[in-house]
């Protein structure tokens, strides 16, 4: 039978704050076990939490960005629960006073993915088990998270990914987070459960946790809706239980049940006072906020004329917008620019996370230089290329490599004698032409290129050359 | 009389008396008398002795704090870098903190002396100190008797002469209580007047961190000196006082507006009764002005208060699970086992009991009915309060309505025990500031305490009156003979 998907996704985001959210500890990934913890962090008997400012800030950014409501009055509570990686058997987090509620993500399609809430909270530590013992990392427990609640809108497995990703560029173009999913700084818990179309009643729906990469929340969005459609089918019933996803075999299985009762008994934190949000605070971090890489996407194709491809490209990384944007405003032309970054300069970065940290040698107006003699046809492409290329990998400006005098431009005499010239050094390329192996006429590009040291304008060649040897 | 805080300070810098040997003397009478009144758990002479050694030199050096070389206690739920701190409690056994709790760190920077830490109830959780895993202290005025609690052997050495002064925590009376038991002076600040950081917390919004002495000026001196806000306790308040609260000591009572409410002298010891009744009249005579008030409200506060303060605990004491600090059980299986075998032979039954009470009304289903009940009934009692001193500029009470119990009383339930805190628990719940001071003895001879409560941070007040009282009531009980006998 068909059934409808009903999904909703709680993550996890890291904050890149440089401390965690009630001490002064690093928040640095890594380290020696237990080397980034204090008595404060680590729950020692009498120490107190003191609420880090930029959590707080960083959340409403968050907020913002994802069109909520932030509460201007809030408090922290305790969620209470028992496990060793948390050292004071309760978890500082908010629970009825979140710091932002009711935002959305629009997705490409124009549907919107309801936010129902985004609160803060601390993480725990980690358990390492080896060679039969288990041992306990407190550096990772009291980094400052926030939990990003989705209604349960989304009703395809695309648009669980579509979700997701969208979320973690939205995260990382306002710098609150590097939302890297495989080292656990952007953690997804994909709830869902099926329905007949038109139904309006929810079905069981099951928790799938700790999703670690936006293709697995795609499969495990799909596998966990035929696993519930084929017990619906064989008319059973949809047991709510915790899964977990296993990348290997494309599966998903139930967790082994810890916890049979989930009360936490939520209780406003007494160490931690309510705390209220100046709105014109608020205002001042809406006012920060750069322009998201949506809005960018849609201006870039609309307002610049960009191919829909390589605008997305472009506006994906907020630091590969700046550098575009910022040679645009020397003067650089938008084709040309864009087709640079993304053909040459991408070439150079394999990874996504190299084309996030856009770690180039030159500057955005030692860019545009550039890109202007190729505007100005006072060298071709291909030359404007390689030049590109040199001065990425030396850190050295375009005038290192293109001198003045290279610049003169050859005139049109002088590229309709070089043409005839090509043509009467290369009769057999010419009667290739002639008989339809266009290919051939490359031949006559290379004499004209060896002769200028490739300054020649290429199309114009081309077009003297098809000129003069005619049909 | 026994030298008070400000006439040691004059001694120790007229050179009359150096602080190796005032320490001396304590220690001497720490090793005679603490065997019998179980006052001090864990004994820290050798540090003791280095730190008189360093006020000596301080004091030579001149312009030394008023506290410099005086040696004191602290009650052992108040962290101290390296020394034990157990809060009497089997699950804290071989703890050594590794890092000094604020008060602390601002006595040691005066050059305080720090003769050992005091008895306690099993995590400030007790009004006789018998929960104790070290078992009670002993109430030096009579031995068949117990100091009160929590902060008990902190009493009790003030009282011996064990120490010049101590630090307690009052979360519901733990402070006034055994003062009153013991005939000493105890003051509660407000809430936030103290900072908290690193007192292992009971009831983290009622906890407050406090002096017990010998005389309202001591009280004075020794809040002058742990007071202030504090970074790292962000319900600490950085209160301007003005320089010292010793200042305020020397006004009389004429004209202050004294509130007298007569919930608080429901169900009392007409002993007690007439006692307060004695103390309010001499105010009377001395010019204040009697005001005749009401706080409905109170007879709610002993259930609010174990309802908050026991949920706050249950949550407090989850840390304990044998895993970083403290006991653990001998033998298990695994994780799950060793927490609940750790915790079941750890925690004595009075902190059980509390754990399962606060476990319980923060419980779904009991939430709204019990935690969230009592939190909307401390507002009410917050706005009595409120009410109350906008007509008076402090309450004159009973601070316990019996003196001391005997030891292992069994006469009483948990719940009678319970209700011995009616007169204090009302001051933590509004978190204003109150002082117990002796005002005389019953029949048998136990001392009786009159406590004075004052609005939020007038503590200016709250000691001017107390010390008002103080010196016009003459001696309304018996030096105790003994102790360190300076």
């Amino acid at each position: 039978m068909n059934y409808e998907i009903v999904c909703g996704i709680e993550t996890h985001i890291e904050l890149a704050t440089k401390t965690k959210i009630f001490c002064g500890c690093t928040t640095e990934f890594g380290g020696e076990p237990n080397t980034h913890c204090c008595p404060v962090c680590t729950g020692q008997p009498g120490t107190l939490p003191i609420l880090n400012q930029k959590v707080v800030e960083y959340a409403i950014k968050a907020g913002l960005a994802l069109n909520c409501k932030i509460n201007t009055k809030s408090h922290m509570d305790r969620k209470n629960y028992v496990y060793p990686d948390l050292p004071k058997a309760y978890q500082i987090s908010q629970y009825d006073e979140p710091l932002c509620e009711k935002g959305y993500i629009e997705l490409d399609s124009g549907k919107r993915i309801g936010i129902t809430r985004i609160h803060i909270e601390e993480d725990a530590g980690k358990l390492v088990h080896e060679n039969g013992y288990t041992y306990i990392d407190y550096n990772r427990g009291g980094v400052p998270l926030i939990e990003i609640v989705s209604e349960p809108d989304i009703s395809s497995a695309e648009e669980a990914r579509e979700y997701a990703e969208k979320l973690q560029l939205t995260m990382r173009y306002i710098g609150i987070s590097d939302c890297k999913m495989q080292e656990g700084s952007m953690r997804c818990d994909v709830n869902l459960s099926l329905r007949k179309p038109g139904d309006p009643n929810f079905g069981v729906r099951t928790e799938i946790k700790n999703i670690n990469s936006l293709s697995f929340i795609q499969k495990a969005v799909i596998a966990e809706a035929e696993r519930q459609a084929d017990i619906l089918d064989a008319g059973g019933t949809v047991v709510q239980q915790t899964m977990r996803y296993d990348e290997a075999t494309n599966s998903v299985t139930p967790m082994r049940d810890k916890e049979n009762s989930d009360d936490y008994r939520y209780f406003p934190d007494p160490d931690i006072l309510r705390f209220c949000i100046d709105e014109a605070k608020v205002e001042e971090i809406r006012a920060s906020l750069p322009e998201l890489p949506f809005a960018k996407l849609r201006r870039y194709v609309n307002d610049l004329g960009l191919p829909e491809a390589t605008a997305k490209q472009i506006s994906r990384y907020r630091k590969v917008a700046e550098f575009f944007e910022g040679a645009l405003a020397e003067g650089a032309s938008v084709k040309n620019a864009a087709n640079l970054i993304v053909g040459t300069i991408f070439s150079n970065m394999d990874t996504e996370e190299e084309k996030e940290l856009f770690a180039v040698r030159i500057s955005a107006a030692q860019f545009a230089a550039l890109v202007k003699l190729a505007d100005e046809k006072k060298i071709n492409i291909g030359v404007a290329q390689s030049t590109l290329q040199k001065m990425l990998e030396s850190g050295k400006p375009v005038e290192e490599f293109i001198k003045p005098e290279d610049l003169v431009g050859i005139s049109d005499e002088m590229l309709e004698n070089l043409c005839r010239e090509a043509i009467e050094a290369n009769p057999r390329a010419v009667d290739d032409v002639r008989n339809g192996k266009d290919k051939a006429i490359n031949v006559m590009f290379g004499y004209i290129m060896k002769k200028t040291g490739g300054k020649a304008d290429i199309r114009k060649a081309e077009a003297l050359l098809r000129k003069l040897i005619g049909p | 009389m026994r030298a008070g805080i400000s006439e040691l300070a004059i001694k120790l810098r007229n050179r009359e008396i150096s602080a190796v040997e005032l320490t001396k003397a304590y220690i001497d009478a720490i090793e005679k008398l603490n065997p019998t009144l179980n006052a001090y758990v864990h004994l820290t002479f050798d540090i003791a002795l280095k730190a008189a050694e360093q006020a000596d030199q301080m004091l030579k050096e001149g312009d030394a704090p008023p506290l410099c070389g005086i040696p004191m206690a602290l009650k052992d739920n108040i962290c101290t870098d390296g020394l034990p701190t157990t809060c009497c409690s089997r699950i804290l056994t071989g703890f050594k903190p590794y890092y000094d709790a604020t008060v602390w760190e601002k006595l040691k920077k005066q050059g305080a002396v720090l003769l050992g830490k005091t008895n306690m109830d099993e995590f400030a959780m007790g009004s006789t100190s018998e929960t104790s895993c070290y078992g009670a202290p002993l109430n030096p005025r009579n031995t068949n008797y117990v100091t009160g609690g929590s902060s008990g052997g902190s009493a009790a050495a003030v009282c011996a002469n064990l120490a010049v002064y101590s630090l307690g925590s009052d979360t519901g009376g733990s402070i006034r209580q055994p003062a009153s038991f013991c005939g000493v002076v105890g003051l509660k600040p407000t809430y936030g007047a103290v900072s908290r950081y690193g007192l292992i917390a009971y009831g983290s919004s009622l906890d407050q961190i406090g002096p017990l002495t010998n005389s309202v000026k001591d009280a004075a001196i020794v809040f002058d000196a742990v007071r202030g806000g504090d970074k790292r306790d962000q319900t600490s308040v950085d209160y301007d006082y003005g320089p010292s609260l010793t200042q305020c000591l020397e006004q009389d009572v004429k004209g202050l507006r004294i509130g007298v409410a007569e919930e608080f002298f429901e169900g009392i010891n007409p002993e007690i009764k007439s006692k307060i009744e004695e103390a309010i009249a001499l105010l009377e005579k001395n010019g204040a002005k009697i005001e005749h008030i009401r706080l409905p409200a109170l007879k709610l506060a002993l259930p609010v208060y174990y309802i908050i303060a026991c949920a706050e605990a249950s949550s407090n004491l989850g840390r304990y699970d044998g895993i970083r600090y403290g006991y653990r059980t001998a033998s298990y299986t695994s994780i799950e086992e060793m927490i609940v075998k750790t915790r079941s032979e750890g925690f004595g039954d009075e902190v059980k009991r509390r754990i399962m009470l606060g476990t319980y009304v923060l419980s779904s289903g009991y939430y709204d009915a019990y935690y969230k009940k009592a939190c909307l009934i401390r507002e009410e009692i917050n706005r009595e309060f409120d009410a109350v001193f906008e007509t008076c500029d402090v309450l004159v009470a009973p601070t316990a309505p019996n003196t001391a119990f005997p030891l292992n009383y069994k006469g009483a339930s948990p719940v009678e025990i319970y209700l011995s805190d009616i007169c204090t628990v009302p001051v933590n719940i509004a978190g204003v500031p109150a002082i117990s001071v002796p005002c005389g003895v019953d029949a048998k001879g136990l001392p009786i305490g009159m406590q004075i409560i004052g609005k939020k941070f007038d503590e200016a007040t709250v000691l001017q009156v107390a010390h008002f009282y103080e010196q016009s009531a003459g001696e309304v009980i018996g030096a105790y003979e003994g102790g360190a006998g300076i």
